[in-house]
């Protein structure tokens, strides 16, 4: 199967785990790929399971975008990923996969990555009047508002984070042989 | 210039009402009492667990699992288990692939229980409600045996299971689920040819083959469109290749064919119970590496290594080869995902939660057009949502 991967010349490093197919690719080949492997009869990736990024702040294109497809025909899986600066745009999918809709607004409110030509690109999962994108590597966990409500002006109000407590933070830097070494370690004592 | 004269009501449904089935925001457009537009607003219950598993070691990102979908805990946990053990390359011991199996399918009668009933209630019928409670109770007990909670389980670990299941628990299960598919027949005489369930619930919310498919919906809604696929039988995890099962399968996808598939599935988990019971043996319930799961208590009494290894994973917890993997389970709603990326620290980089919900919600808009604004009660509930697993 995986020659048939390889006729699509825009994908490139293409890998197979057992598990799953992987792949990269540039962004502007994103419809002409999807339409491919959804269409293609020896291919047939024909649902769309999820999209979702993966953050990394100190990379020159911060983030890495993740497209996880199904063939139930050929029931194998295929993560497709593509790399995105702060400020690019990618293309909707939902031309292609109606499921895509919800996905993709879920990653413009977490990540705040635009999609051009999207439907409907709001925020879903945050509360009304957010602001920030919460799984960027840089927003805290605590995150910048919090809300109470107050009694004089009888309605909810959003202050500034106050943390009652100092925010717990371990340091376990202290030498400790990490899992694959500790293994080898283990087996050559036996 | 022609004027049109736009006469549709627009009506706030939720958060917080019954068949809203937890925080539901839903804005519909009516046209007299025909829906137009249904509108889902979600959020309500986010908590950012994606963002708190970030800072937390494999071990205490567990218990954020059971926590997504609350009525199927420990489905959800196996696949967090499932991924983490791929990326750490160990293998578990067949008892606690077994026990996982048994708990698993325990856990999709848990949920059955609970959504048969509540979709019975949303379109009039009360019994089923507190008969299946009932039964529930009796579920839950076997949870607490063994995990000492009764949702709240955080059984499933990386590595195995947390502890073996009490004595004389077999054959307390095989005694029960003898007595289990008595209770789905009269179950099912109440439901299946009730007048009332009927007439709500046949040729409302019809989703076909290809659509379910392009909506990404997995689970009882995709093969109640007529579509055999169950990730039990097409990628079997654990001992799922060891058990034999059918496939509930329905024909034209509409929430009455959603409610039989659901019973069907009650009594092939039943089947897959008995099954594993017969094949259990004896043995262990965790990979022996004391790198990975905590030593006994008994050891640390007087190994000082013990000591140290219980230490050391209680607070740095274990460290994951760098790597990325994707792993899905067929949780009771459908396809339960979790992508894990590991930097080779001691905590997941990148933790992505794929919530069958969160797909099935989406088709809502489309599911309840034309439909009457009751019937948006009847599909809302057939097609299980859960906000906790949607709003993560």
């Amino acid at each position: 199967m995986i020659e048939e991967f390889k006729k699509i010349k825009e994908l490139n490093l293409i890998t197979d785990n057992k598990i799953f197919y992987s792949a990269v690719f540039s962004k502007e080949h994103l419809i002409k790929i999807f339409n491919e492997l959804k269409d293609n009869e020896s291919l047939n990736f024909n649902q769309l399971i999820d999209i979702t990024a993966i953050d990394y702040p100190s990379k020159e294109k911060r983030f890495e975008l993740v497209y996880i497809l199904l063939s139930m025909k050929q029931n194998r899986r295929i993560i497709l990923k593509t790399h995105l600066d702060e400020n690019d745009n990618i293309d909707s999918l939902t031309e292609i996969f109606e499921a895509s809709n919800w996905y993709e607004r879920e990653c413009y409110d977490l990540f705040g990555i635009k999609f051009n030509n999207h439907p409907d690109l709001r925020r879903i999962m945050t509360d009304y009047n957010f602001e920030g994108f919460p799984l960027r590597k840089d927003f805290p966990l605590t995150g910048h508002t919090e809300v109470r409500y107050d009694d004089v002006e009888k309605k909810v109000v959003y202050e500034p984070v106050k943390l009652t407590q100092e925010y717990r933070d371990f340091d376990y830097t202290s030498p400790w042989e990490g899992m694959s070494k500790g293994i080898d370690d283990h087996n050559e004592q036996e | 210039m022609k004027e049109i004269e736009v006469n549709t009501t627009t009506i706030n449904f939720g958060p917080q009402h019954p068949a809203a089935h937890g925080v539901l925001r839903l804005v519909v457009e009516l046209d007299g009492e025909v829906v137009e537009r249904a509108e889902p607003h979600i959020g309500l219950l986010h908590r950012g667990t994606e963002k708190l598993i970030e800072y937390k070691t494999y071990l205490q990102a567990v218990p954020y699992f059971d926590r997504l979908d609350y009525v199927s805990p420990m489905c959800q946990e196996h696949a967090f288990a499932l991924a983490t053990e791929k990326l750490l390359g160990i293998e578990v011991p067949l008892r606690a692939q077994y026990i996982r199996v048994i708990f698993a399918e325990i856990t999709r009668l848990l949920n059955h229980l609970l959504n048969i009933p509540a979709y019975a209630a949303d379109i009039g019928a009360v019994t089923p409600f507190l008969w299946c409670f009932e039964e529930r109770e009796k579920l839950l007990q076997f949870h607490e045996a063994v995990s000492g909670a009764r949702f709240h389980a955080a059984y499933f670990r990386p590595g195995g299971v947390h502890q073996d299941m009490p004595e004389g628990m077999e054959e307390k299960l095989g005694k029960h689920f003898e007595t289990l598919p008595k209770f789905i027949d009269d179950l099912e005489s109440l439901l299946t040819n009730n007048r009332i369930l009927r007439q709500r619930s046949v040729d409302i919310g019809v989703i076909s083959k290809d659509e379910a498919i392009e909506w990404g919906c997995t689970g009882p809604v995709l093969r109640s469109a007529g579509v055999p696929w169950d990730l039990r039988r097409s990628q079997p995890y654990d001992a799922y290749d060891k058990v034999e099962f059918e496939i509930a399968v329905g024909k034209k996808g509409d929430c009455f064919d959603r409610y039989l598939v659901r019973i069907e599935e009650m009594r092939q988990s039943i089947s897959i119970i008995q099954q594993c019971l017969k094949q259990i043996k004896s043995g262990e319930i965790s990979v022996i590496d004391n790198k990975i799961t905590p030593p006994k208590r008994s050891e640390m009494k007087h190994s000082m290594e013990s000591l140290i290894h219980h230490f050391k994973l209680f607070t740095e917890g274990y460290r994951v080869p760098e790597g990325e993997t994707y792993n899905a389970v067929e949780a009771p709603k459908g396809e339960f995902g979790v992508f894990v990326v590991s930097d080779g620290s001691s905590k997941p980089y990148r933790c992505k939660i794929r919530a069958p919900g969160f797909a099935h919600l989406q088709t809502l808009d489309f599911l309840s057009q034309g439909h009457l604004m009751a019937d948006i009660a009847a599909i809302l509930g057939s097609l299980d949502i859960v906000f906790g697993e949607i709003d993560r």
